[in-house]
């Protein structure tokens, strides 16, 4: 392998991770000033009484990408989908704690979790446009909130945004399903967008997909992050240190004898900490491949 | 480097008879269902096809073989048709919505509910029968009228439309529920923009196909006074019969010419309802989704 001949002598935590982007990362992310938009204070997620997740707290900054990584079954999945309260569809989830999102409680009596969904945008693992046309999919988000004003505008203004236009902009009218799964997930991200929320989550948005349209994808996330703050789950630690500029280490604790497995988050801070210079040594022997 | 001959060997001789045993079986199962059903259909078309004539489609019942048609039977059916679609697919549609998308399935209730449609849909026909002599016939005083048939027929087919239509619903993919959700949809967005449009060639085909059924029932029909010599054209809230009935009536009587005429019925009633199962399978096929 020839990754392996020209390794320097002294080796990358990471094979194949590029020292260099994750230096131009530390220097983006320590020249611009931070603002809060979560406050995520011991959060706890149970289902059916089983904790899934366990006393996390942190805090996520507006306009940076963050990015959750750990093992498969460290609740980082259920975690993201807190953020816009995609949990309480699971009748037997429970969340406790307090996310502050500019102050206010997502989790408070008085808030409405079609609000908060509203305003955070979320895409999935697998691309899911809706058995419609392509004009619809992106159409659908402001139909059901009211904006009928200027909606073909709107259209392709989010078909624009997620780098999709000039591929369908000829067939609107086609349906969503002929697109490749590329452009499928390009779709779900324009059909966000479309709403115009102030969040966008992403649960492994590129897990289902081929390089080519994986690299489409971390370019947009990457342009999009001027106007958005995004939150990403990814199982792929290059894909990580490529597009975040914070990075949270999950893992998993086992409580053997009741056989239960609860996500703990056991490091948080700026990517190329992470990857390079990690406190904890779980971080570390996840990073560097000796662990998951 | 040479394979011995046994690693690519024959199976034992006993695997094979069994093999071909099963095949033979299978092939005669076949043949006997294809056949039953070809000789019925042969002999009932031998038999009525001379009788399938405007007179049948048109003229009311009459004493002499020649005159008797099926005309008020035939627009009874279709009327209680007509009636039963209207009937069944609101409340069926919204039962299986409710079940599906809106019921917690931890409440006893809700299970009990699910458990009685499941029960409901395996009771005789004559049992509603007798539910609708009694109950809407008698107990509320709806009389001997088209509409009680219609009421007892859109009870039986119920079940059959609930089950239809949650099995449609329930292939809707829950990422497309998520999707619409995450997009600030309410519920009632959800469901009512993307669940059920999603749904309905299914929910359509069940609700043919149950249709299909309710339209060859006699027995519960029979209780609730389809009356077999109806001169006049049905209406609502007046005495009627269907086609089935009036099937039943002309096999009942000693000439030779009126069971003609019911292998002639008989021919009217498997048009209608090969008509509608083939509706029901182009409906499939032309809006299949696949996700």
């Amino acid at each position: 392998m020839s990754d392996m001949e020209s390794a320097p002598a002294a080796p990358a935590k990471i094979p194949g991770m590029d020292e260099k982007l994750l230096e131009e990362r530390a220097r983006e992310t320590t020249s611009t000033k931070r603002e809060v938009l979560f406050d995520v204070d011991t959060l706890n997620v149970a289902y059916g009484g089983v904790p899934a997740l366990k006393d996390v707290s942190l805090e996520i900054y507006k306009n940076y990408v963050t990015a959750f990584i750990g093992p498969s079954g460290c609740g980082k999945s259920t975690f993201i989908r807190c953020f816009n309260r995609m949990n309480d569809l699971i009748p037997t989830a429970s969340v406790e704690g307090t996310i502050l999102y500019h102050g206010t409680d997502l989790y408070g009596n008085e808030v409405d979790p079609v609000e908060v969904r509203k305003r955070i945008g979320m895409v999935f693992q697998k691309p899911n446009p809706f058995p419609k046309s392509i004009y619809d999919n992106v159409a659908f988000g402001p139909r059901v909130l009211g904006w009928k004003k200027d909606l073909g505008d709107r259209v392709e203004r989010a078909l624009r945004h997620a780098a999709l236009w000039d591929e369908v902009k000829n067939r609107l009218k086609a349906s969503a399903y002929s697109l490749s799964g590329g452009q499928q997930q390009r779709l779900c991200i324009a059909r966000c967008l479309a709403v115009e929320p102030d969040v966008l989550l992403m649960d492994e948005p590129a897990s289902a997909l081929d390089p080519i349209s994986t690299t489409a994808i971390e370019d947009l996330m990457h342009d999009l992050k001027r106007e958005y703050t995004i939150v990403i789950v990814t199982h792929n630690m290059q894909q990580a240190a490529r597009v975040a500029d914070m990075t949270a280490f999950f893992s998993v604790e086992v409580d053997e004898e009741r056989d239960i497995r609860t996500g703990i988050l056991v490091e948080y801070d700026q990517t190329p900490t992470i990857f390079t210079n990690p406190t904890d040594k779980r971080t570390e022997d996840y990073v560097t491949g000796r662990f998951g | 480097m040479s394979v011995s001959p046994n690693v690519l060997g024959s199976r034992s001789t006993g695997d094979r008879v069994r093999g071909t045993a099963f095949y033979i079986v299978l092939l005669v199962s076949v043949t006997i269902g294809f056949l039953l059903l070809g000789v019925l259909l042969v002999d009932v078309v031998r038999k009525g096809i001379g009788y399938v004539d405007f007179t049948l489609l048109n003229e009311p019942n009459s004493s002499d073989p020649q005159r008797a048609g099926a005309g008020p039977a035939i627009r009874g059916t279709i009327y209680m048709m007509v009636l039963l679609l209207v009937m069944v697919v609101p409340i069926g549609v919204g039962t299986a919505l409710y079940l599906e998308e809106y019921a917690n399935r931890e409440r006893w209730y809700n299970r009990l509910l699910e458990i009685n449609i499941q029960n409901l849909a395996a009771v005789p026909s004559i049992v509603y029968g007798i539910l609708g002599l009694a109950f809407l016939v008698r107990g509320i005083g709806l009389g001997r009228v088209l509409l009680a048939g219609a009421l007892i027929l859109t009870l039986l087919v119920l079940p059959t439309v609930i089950v239809a239509s949650r099995e449609a619903i329930r292939a809707v993919p829950d990422s497309i529920r998520q999707g619409a959700y995450a997009l600030g949809a309410t519920q009632w967005q959800v469901v009512w923009r993307q669940v059920l449009p999603a749904a309905i060639p299914g929910i359509a085909t069940g609700s043919i196909l149950a249709l299909a059924r309710a339209i060859g029932e006699t027995a519960p029909l029979l209780l609730v006074g389809a009356l077999t010599f109806v001169a006049v054209n049905p209406t609502i809230l007046g005495s009627f019969t269907a086609l089935p009935i009036q099937i039943y009536q002309w096999v009942g009587r000693p000439q030779e010419e009126f069971r003609l005429l019911a292998a002639a019925g008989i021919i009217v009633l498997l048009a209608i309802l090969l008509t509608m199962n083939a509706f029901a399978i182009w409906l499939r096929n032309r809006y299949q989704r696949r996700w």
